[in-house]
């Protein structure tokens, strides 16, 4: 036995008829990271732009640092976070109970879809910077109208794909469900909205995304904590290290949120895409 | 003893500028407990139209459909009804899709269960009671649809081209497997399907359909299922010569009518 064992391709070239953009980019991405952290670290160092524009990585990091301990404006970081979360955070529940039955309920039934889609359809491409004095009119400078605000941001999205996920139960499902002796109620509860929360929990990634995006014109209102104030606030007295790091907290926090519910979709809703 | 009885049945659905197109013209036909009724045709000659107005999903036009006397209008657990496919529910476990009917009508979870495994075992998918139903193969999943729609002791089987997704092996298991449910329950049974074989040797009475408009063009009555559940070899029935005439005569009378109305046309 002197022959040479065949060697195995190491190459992908078994998979190069796949769809396309198969396959893990974490790697990618890290490298991407890794790239734009370098640059900036050199831009900032090297002085290509000055610190007003662009503060050093290291500045940054320091400001996050102490903004633990030491108050920035009237809180420490954690208490403007734990505002910000509490007012995304509730008016993300709030929207979730009342969004979700509306949009299931606009899906199964032409009165309500007749009652909730001219107000829907109107309020939602609007940009909540545009009713923001009518809200405080209304509801004043207190929590109130920052909860709203967010609240309405968050709404819309859930609602349609609420309605949209409705669409999704196959007629086979309903009527097997009926000559299995269901009623109309349950074919709603136990079909319905099963076939639809696929699409729910999409709806909710994109709505939180939303109310995130909000929060900053919401802590615009008369707040004096939370990240998206302590973000204004900086801006108003040029303290760019400040605004960026509050940028970080913003966008690290949203992406840790987004993760939590791909975990929560890969647990409620197991078969997507495999039915 | 059951009957279900179906006189004079005509469904029109409205199609363009009041115009109505006529899916369903005079259907009569009567059915009884043993009876497993195979109707055969075409796609568009309202066989499918037929089941759902047997499971009540839609209202004939003309006539009425009786089922021990009390006509249908509307569907029941009373009429199982199994389709080709889409049909289960994926978020729920393949002894909870056997259970569903149990559960929509209140009978208590332990009993469900019971109920459930006892029909599983029928279908032959012991121990596969806790499974997710996306990780079954499509044959599987069809006997899951099966166990489904016995579970609530129907009095009649409606099968809407349950084999037509499946490749040709497991079809023929399948047909066996359903002939096998069929005796062992003695419950009557409505099956669709547009395989000339698989009409021939399932059905105790093959109705043949010729579309625009759907009528039953040919009524015959058979028993190679009963032969080959006396012999349990069903390559045998359907090799066998009296099989095969009765095939070829059923099929050259479709052909026939496809070409006459090809003419027609």
């Amino acid at each position: 036995m002197n022959g040479k064992a065949p060697k195995d391709r190491d190459d992908d070239g078994g998979r190069r008829f796949d769809i396309p953009d198969r396959g893990s980019s974490t790697l990618i991405s890290v490298v991407t990271i890794a790239a734009l952290t370098v640059l900036w670290w050199v831009a900032s160092h090297r002085g290509w732009l000055p610190p007003l524009f662009l503060p050093k990585p290291e500045t940054i990091w320091t400001q996050f640092a102490e903004g633990l301990t030491k108050e920035i404006g009237t809180a420490t970081l954690g208490d403007h976070l734990m505002w910000s979360l509490f007012r995304v955070f509730s008016s993300f529940v709030l929207a979730c109970l009342t969004a979700i039955p509306i949009g299931i309920a606009m899906g199964v039934s032409r009165h309500m879809r007749g009652v909730f889609d001219p107000p829907i359809e109107f309020y939602r491409p609007l940009p909540p910077l545009a009713y923001l004095p009518l809200v405080v009119i209304w509801f004043g400078i207190d929590e109130a109208a920052k909860i709203i605000l967010i609240y309405l941001a968050c709404f819309a999205p859930l609602a349609l794909s609420a309605r949209a996920g409705v669409r999704s139960v196959a007629l086979e499902q309903v009527h097997a469900a009926y000559s299995m002796g269901a009623s109309r109620r349950q074919v709603i509860w136990h079909v319905v909205v099963p076939a639809a929360m696929p699409e729910i929990l999409t709806g909710m990634r994109i709505a939180i995304g939303f109310g995130w995006t909000t929060l900053v014109a919401a802590e615009m209102v008369a707040a004096n904590k939370g990240v998206g104030q302590m973000v204004l606030n900086a801006s108003n007295f040029l303290r760019t290290d400040i605004v960026v790091m509050g940028i970080f907290v913003i966008g690290i926090v949203a992406y840790a949120f987004d993760l939590v519910m791909r975990w929560v979709e890969h647990v409620v809703v197991p078969w997507k895409g495999k039915m | 003893m059951s009957v279900l009885d179906v006189r004079g049945v005509s469904v029109s659905f409205p199609v363009e500028r009041g115009e109505r197109l006529l899916a369903l013209d005079g259907i009569d036909l009567r059915m009884a407990d043993g009876d497993f009724v195979v109707a055969l045709g075409a796609s568009g000659c309202g066989k499918t139209t037929l089941l759902n107005c047997l499971a009540g999903f839609l209202r004939p036009t003309r006539g009425e459909i009786l089922l021990d006397g009390r006509e249908i209008d509307g569907p029941g657990a009373d009429r199982g009804v199994v389709f080709q496919k889409h049909a289960l529910m994926p978020w729920l476990s393949v002894a909870e899709n056997v259970a569903f009917g149990l559960k929509m009508r209140g009978v208590p979870k332990a009993e469900r269960r019971v109920r459930a495994d006892e029909k599983l075992t029928l279908v032959d998918l012991d121990g596969f009671a806790d499974r997710p139903i996306y990780t079954l193969s499509g044959g599987m999943q069809q006997r899951v649809g099966l166990a489904r729609a016995l579970a609530n002791d129907p009095k009649a089987m409606l099968m809407d081209e349950p084999l037509g997704a499946l490749d040709a092996l497991t079809r023929e298991a399948m047909q066996e497997l359903i002939l096998d449910v069929w005796n062992k329950t003695g419950k009557m049974a409505f099956f669709i399907t547009h395989s000339v074989e698989e009409a021939v040797f399932m059905a105790t009475r093959l109705i043949v359909m010729s579309p625009r408009p759907g009528r039953i063009q040919h009524r015959y009555d058979l028993d190679f299922c009963r032969r080959y559940i006396e012999t349990r070899d069903a390559r045998k029935v359907k090799s066998d010569p009296d099989f095969i005439r009765v095939r070829e005569e059923v099929l050259s009378m479709i052909k026939a009518g496809q070409s006459r109305e090809g003419a027609g046309a």
